[in-house]
């Protein structure tokens, strides 16, 4: 007789969304920056800030309250509504 | 009777019923009085949960799968139940004369008979087949989806390949186990316990209960895991950052309380090794909860660099029953007696080996001098720790409480900012220049250095259980009362 198991998981079915198509210039688009609160972080970011604004972008910076946690809900909404880009800096 | 696999009750005919089995000596007894009902009264009817040619009058009905028995909650035979509209007014369990007598309205029934005989426990209740029925009948309140394991397939390969495991064999979570694992607490399988990073997806008491029959509880830590997920997934201990971090941390559970004597913790000798079920097990569940449930997976979202054996699961208990200096549950705010799970963000373990002090002051330098390195001896206040002290380094404290032992300890991990300064030593780790000139800064934050009493036996020993990133950047130790 077969045997029959509950199943651990959380039973989700992953949702895959197409990635939008890269701009193929960022000339006159609002680019995000999002400093995860890691040390030197913001060295990496200052640098990419100058670069992009020499290209013609706009720049707007965020910060999260520590790397620990996921950045919240509210920060990711403002993110999306002010920027066509977002650069998230890992740097330690 | 009706056929197995299903949850529906039975009705209960109306009138009087009996449930019997030949087994029963007390049944096979009064038998002639159930043919003595049978002739006075047309309403009498008995049903036999083992053999259908017992009793020969009247001809009973056979509840061979034991549904009536099960869903009429009968735990002793003879079990006499009077009914009236389907529904149970009265009922009796063994062989009582007069009870008899009166529910019948036979005035000499059993008149030969002895005046009171008790039963026999009841087959639905058999410990042999409780779980199976419990399956066949109880299974519609778990919702997990159910899987199929082919009758060639070996069911530990396939939960491996699923992925379900941490890396060792996990019990296959049968429909008969997580019932019997539910047994182990009040609380309905459909409650949501939390919800689990890093997916955010919901977990029910069951989900939680099959992750604990996966680690091998028994049902009677289901209580502790459950607390445990709790505190787990709360902002302060941030579960999910615990889990993404690249540090070697994961969640250790410190358990205090009576209950974890009850349900045979260890917290003497060996508390932090190998051995025990439930110290091995509690732990383990909570991990595959955020494993199976949360995602949370090695490669994946877990970036840690190195891991630690702990992050298999990490649980032990105080032996607060002996402790001279109470219990860090206590400390944390948790009334005395009352069970207790403290989480915190930990790596393994590490031994400070003093075997030779006898004085309170040298043995407090000793414990300072191992504890300054940890993580980074130049990296301060940024990390917590918890400190195991054995029981033959806790009598060289012997009538100190736990503030002036922990203060003993701190007294010895100051050092000026010009030492602790990137540079300072030849080592470029180390704090930012602004500190140069602090005199004196600590090793630990306020309560980051937390006592805790186990371990057993010979051994002038302690254990240094080393934190995460502490506070509102990191983790926060979080301190539960245990639910039921």
């Amino acid at each position: 007789m077969a045997r029959t198991l509950l199943d651990p998981t959380s039973e989700r079915t992953v949702a895959e969304r197409a990635r939008l198509p890269r701009p193929t210039s960022v000339d006159g688009l609002t680019v995000g920056l999002l400093d995860i609160s890691k040390p030197r972080g913001d060295v990496f970011l200052d640098r990419l800030e100058q670069r992009l604004v020499e290209h013609g972008a706009s720049v707007k910076r965020y910060r999260k309250p520590t790397f620990s946690k996921p950045a919240p809900a509210d920060l990711r909404h403002e993110i999306a509504v002010e920027c066509q880009l977002v650069i998230e800096a890992l740097a330690d | 009777m009706t056929t197995a696999n299903s949850s529906a009750a039975p009705a209960l005919p109306d009138g009087l019923v009996v449930v019997v089995k030949r087994d029963c000596e007390t049944c096979r007894t009064i038998a002639p009085a159930l043919a003595d009902v049978a002739a006075k009264r047309g309403d009498l009817t008995v049903l036999t949960q083992d053999d259908p040619q017992f009793p020969d009058t009247p001809t009973p009905l056979f509840d061979e799968d034991l549904a009536f028995s099960w869903h009429h909650d009968i735990e002793t035979v003879p079990t006499l139940i009077v009914a009236d509209g389907g529904v149970e007014r009265e009922r009796t369990i063994g062989w009582q004369r007069e009870v008899w007598q009166r529910l019948t309205g036979i005035d000499d029934l059993g008149a030969d008979l002895p005046p009171m005989r008790p039963g026999c426990g009841s087959k639905s209740v058999d410990p042999d087949l409780v779980d199976a029925l419990r399956a066949r009948f109880g299974g519609s309140i778990l919702s997990a989806r159910r899987i199929e394991v082919a009758d060639a397939e070996d069911e530990i390969e396939m939960m491996y390949t699923r992925g379900w495991s941490d890396g060792l064999p996990v019990v296959p979570p049968t429909e008969a186990r997580v019932l019997a694992m539910l047994e182990g607490t009040a609380r309905a399988p459909d409650e949501i316990v939390a919800v689990i990073p890093p997916d955010l997806a919901p977990a029910t008491v069951e989900k939680v209960a099959i992750a604990a029959v996966m680690a091998g509880c028994r049902p009677e830590y289901l209580p502790w895991v459950l607390t445990a997920v709790e505190a787990a997934c709360t902002d302060e201990f941030n579960m999910h950052g615990l889990l993404a971090t690249t540090m070697p941390v994961g969640p250790v559970l410190i358990c205090s309380g009576p209950g974890t004597r009850a349900i045979g913790m260890n917290s003497g000798g060996n508390a932090l090794g190998q051995g025990n079920r439930a110290n091995s097990t509690i732990g383990r569940a909570l991990q595959l909860v955020v494993r199976n449930v949360g995602g949370g997976r090695p490669g994946e979202i877990d970036r840690a660099t190195h891991g630690s054996p702990g992050k298999v699961g990490f649980c032990f208990a105080e032996n607060d029953a002996e402790s001279p200096y109470g219990r860090l549950a206590g400390e944390h705010g948790i009334a005395d007696g009352v069970d207790a799970i403290t989480l915190f963000a930990g790596e393994g373990t590490r031994c400070v080996v003093d075997q030779i002090s006898r004085h309170p002051d040298s043995l407090a330098r000793s414990m300072a001098a191992a504890l300054v390195s940890l993580h980074h001896p130049k990296l301060i206040m940024a990390f917590d720790a918890v400190l195991v002290m054995g029981p033959e380094h806790a009598r060289v404290f012997a009538g100190w409480d736990r503030a002036a032992i922990v203060d003993a300890i701190n007294e010895h991990l100051t050092r000026s900012g010009s030492a602790l300064v990137r540079g300072a030593d030849g080592i470029e780790e180390g704090l930012p220049e602004a500190f140069a000139d602090a005199p004196s800064l600590p090793k630990f934050r306020d309560g980051g250095l937390m006592l805790t009493y186990a371990g057993g036996g010979a051994g002038l020993f302690s254990e240094i259980i080393g934190g995460w990133v502490n506070d509102e950047v990191g983790s926060k130790p979080v301190t539960r009362a245990v639910s039921y």
